[in-house]
């Protein structure tokens, strides 16, 4: 007894010893800056001088002043931000979604040339997310941009469009190169699984004749299932955190502005840091509560196929 | 790579750091004189025009002096200055600062009041009244700008309008002008061009429409919210009502180059921007060559023009280990000689008003004398009430003024809200709690 106790203090010391540089490192790069910001968010600490500030608690959230509201819960442009994330994410992850798995399904299917697809299918996954937003962002000018130039030559439109001008086209067009851009991870992801479902199964309906599209309703899609719920989280934390592509094609510009564009804005521009920090926060607090609710929302699912 | 491997990486890259920081000392101590860092602006001939006058200073002091590198973008040298000061760094000592930075870097700048509070007073009293903050003088200006009324001799003429004395004379001429040269085939031709995109160059188009109608400048000096009244609404929606009719729906996205761009090519009546189009209007290149005027900006109802102030300013970091030799360099850098010099060579605006009856300068750039009146005329940007928050402010200002430009809003409610935002950043700046 004594014996095997003093081998499983040595595995635990062992275990330990391996974890231990992870947890440094997470503590570091993760746990602090974290913390950091949620200390700054209670502060009204900025970058012209930033050893001397007060502790405000929850006065960059939200209070109650000189008979003002203000915070940014309810600053019109935090909130105008935050609309605008929630349609982005909302939006781009359901397209992502379902032009994903036809995607997935093409390249599943034993055409020729199916090597080549799927390189090719990676492309606009492969570049970095600055470099295509600069591509598309050229390519969407209204004055010598080849989309308007295609469009105008085909006849579709008589002037060019301000693809990226203050309108709500803005937000359509980077909706746009998102799903350009993220459609081959979801496709990638769906693959993965596509490709561990068993033959038989199709063999079968094929035998008792089942029509192709309800097979795919029936068979395959509760089968990718756990795929798609992986896909879907991992693209919706990116989603909420939006800020490159945005960043990059319409700078802080209100009509797209995320809520990253926001925090940078205040942290950056304005060099506010408990503003920017709040604002940070919010976020964070944001995407902390759609995870949870997305977990707890699909345990169910998980236990009845384990029951 | 084994840990032993990081550690003699780690050990390079310390190395590598300490040789460079060792640097800086070294280069210091190489003479008897103290070394002063000096960052100025290096667009076309201006770090030319700054190192050579630096040097000879040098020279004449036994100082030496060293010309710091600065970002051109003049927000990347914003934050690089944030950056450095709030550090407390020691690494500049003069730095070349824009009219609206006075109020924001302010606490980190030493008071010339003492050496060199005189010589201000010798110039433009709007540059005095800018960088005089919590009681002391923050910086000396260098050279200044203010937004002038560019347009077309030519076409002025041949419908015999002399050019425009208010906003109302503007918009007729530039609405007649524009519908005849149509009539004749000059389809391209606008009446008004401006810099309307959302930026720095919309707050200070829009502090010029509001100021002359006699409208404020947003936010008082006591930081009082003046922005919503009723002058302010009659000189937005004076603007909003241009964009499509003398001006192009494009204005929406000019910048000042955009602008230039549009009436240097021909293709505008009158224009707004600053003086440094002149020289490139009058190029050997240009299409307008010759067929240009400038004048101060149109009068408000109320018969006054409003011309927003630019320009940069000299300043000595409180930080600095050599403020006596700083000021010194500054003093010698803003004397009516250097001005002078400045002027004829780079055509920068002198701020000492005496300059401006010089003939030495007046021949080499006559159009100096006509600016001379813009130049009184000028009108701050709210930057000495904002402080440290004048980008936010700014920002407000120039999305509120987009706004109704755009059409999205009329002016009541979009001022409305403007003072609404400008609450906030009050309120978190403490504004109430502290004396200006």
């Amino acid at each position: 007894m004594s014996r095997r106790s003093a081998i499983d203090a040595a595995r635990a010391r062992s275990a330990w010893l391996f974890v231990t540089p992870m947890l440094v490192v997470l503590a570091v790069v993760a746990a602090w800056p974290l913390a950091r910001t949620i200390w700054f968010s209670m502060t009204n600490a900025t970058l012209v001088d930033l050893t001397t500030y007060d502790f405000i608690w929850f006065d960059n959230f939200v209070v109650h002043a000189e008979g003002r509201w203000y915070g940014i819960f309810t600053d019109p442009q935090w909130l105008r931000a935050l609309w605008n994330t929630l349609v982005f994410a909302a939006v781009s992850v359901s397209l992502e979604l379902v032009l994903g798995v036809i995607v997935a399904l093409i390249v599943n299917a034993s055409l020729p040339g199916r090597g080549l697809m799927r390189a090719a299918m990676l492309v606009p996954w492969a570049i970095p997310t600055v470099v295509s937003a600069k591509i598309w962002q050229w390519m969407l000018n209204d004055q010598f941009g080849v989309v308007n130039a295609m469009l105008e030559g085909a006849g579709f439109t008589d002037g060019p469009i301000a693809w990226l001008g203050g309108s709500s086209l803005a937000m359509v067009s980077i909706i746009m190169v998102d799903v350009w851009k993220t459609t081959p991870f979801v496709a990638l992801l769906v693959l993965a699984a596509l490709q561990t479902l068993p033959k038989e199964i199709y063999e079968a309906a094929k035998v008792d004749g089942i029509h192709p599209v309800k097979v795919f309703f029936k068979v395959t899609l509760p089968l990718i299932k756990p795929a798609l719920v992986v896909a879907v989280i991992f693209r919706l934390l990116d989603a909420m955190r939006m800020f490159d592509l945005v960043y990059v094609m319409t700078g802080s510009s209100e009509e797209t502005m995320t809520l990253s564009v926001f925090a940078r804005q205040a942290l950056v521009s304005f060099q506010d840091v408990g503003y920017g920090s709040a604002a940070s926060t919010g976020l964070f607090l944001i995407i902390a509560m759609i995870t949870v609710i997305y977990i707890m929302t699909l345990k169910p699912l998980g236990q009845e196929k384990a029951a | 790579m084994g840990l032993r491997g990081l550690f003699a990486s780690w050990k390079s890259v310390a190395a590598a750091l300490a040789a460079l920081v060792a640097l800086g000392p070294a280069q210091a101590q190489r003479e008897g004189g103290a070394h002063i860092a000096i960052a100025c602006g290096a667009l076309g001939i201006e770090l030319e025009l700054c190192r050579d006058a630096a040097q000879e200073w040098a020279a004449q002091t036994g100082n030496t002096v060293e010309i710091v590198n600065t970002p051109n973008s003049s927000s990347d040298r914003f934050q690089l200055y944030v950056q450095l000061l709030s550090s407390q760094s020691a690494d500049i000592d003069v730095l070349q600062i824009d009219v609206v930075w006075a109020g924001m870097l302010q606490s980190h700048l030493a008071d010339l009041e003492e050496p060199l509070g005189d010589r201000v007073d010798a110039m433009f009293p709007a540059l005095g009244a800018n960088n005089r903050v919590n009681g002391k003088l923050v910086a000396v200006p260098w050279y200044i700008d203010a937004g002038v009324l560019y347009y077309r001799k030519d076409l002025l003429d041949k419908y015999g309008y002399a050019p425009p004395k208010t906003w109302d004379d503007l918009t007729r001429i530039a609405t007649a002008i524009q519908k005849a040269e149509r009539a004749e085939g000059n389809g391209r031709l606008w009446g008004y061009v401006f810099q309307a995109k959302a930026y720095e160059g919309l707050t200070c188009n829009a502090l010029e429409w509001v100021a002359s109608h006699g409208g404020g400048s947003f936010l008082g000096l006591d930081r009082a919210f003046t922005a919503d009244n009723p002058q302010a609404r009659t000189a937005l929606n004076r603007a909003a009502g241009w964009i499509g009719t003398i001006a192009p729906r494009g204005v929406l996205n000019y910048d000042e180059e955009a602008s230039r761009g549009v009436f240097q090519t021909g293709n505008a009546v009158f224009m707004r921007n600053w003086p440094y189009a002149w020289a490139l209007a009058q190029g050997a290149e240009s299409p307008v060559r010759g067929k240009v005027g400038v004048v101060a900006l149109p009068k408000g109802p109320d018969g006054k023009s409003a011309a927003a102030l630019g320009g940069w300013h000299l300043a000595v970091s409180r930080y600095s280990r050599h403020r006596e030799e700083a000021i010194d360099l500054v003093r010698y850098l803003t004397r009516a000689e250097e001005q002078k010099r400045r002027a004829i060579v780079g055509a920068y605006n002198p701020t000492l008003t005496a300059l401006y009856d010089d003939r030495e300068v007046i021949a080499a750039n006559p159009f100096f004398a006509t600016l001379y009146p813009a130049f009184e005329n000028a009108v701050a940007r709210p930057a000495r009430p904002a402080g440290a928050r004048y980008n936010q402010v700014s920002d407000a200002i120039w999305r509120a003024s987009y706004d109704v430009l755009q059409g999205d809003s009329k002016a009541g409610p979009a001022l409305t809200r403007l003072e609404d935002e400008i609450a906030r950043i009050a309120y978190r700046a403490r504004w109430s709690e502290q004396a200006e």
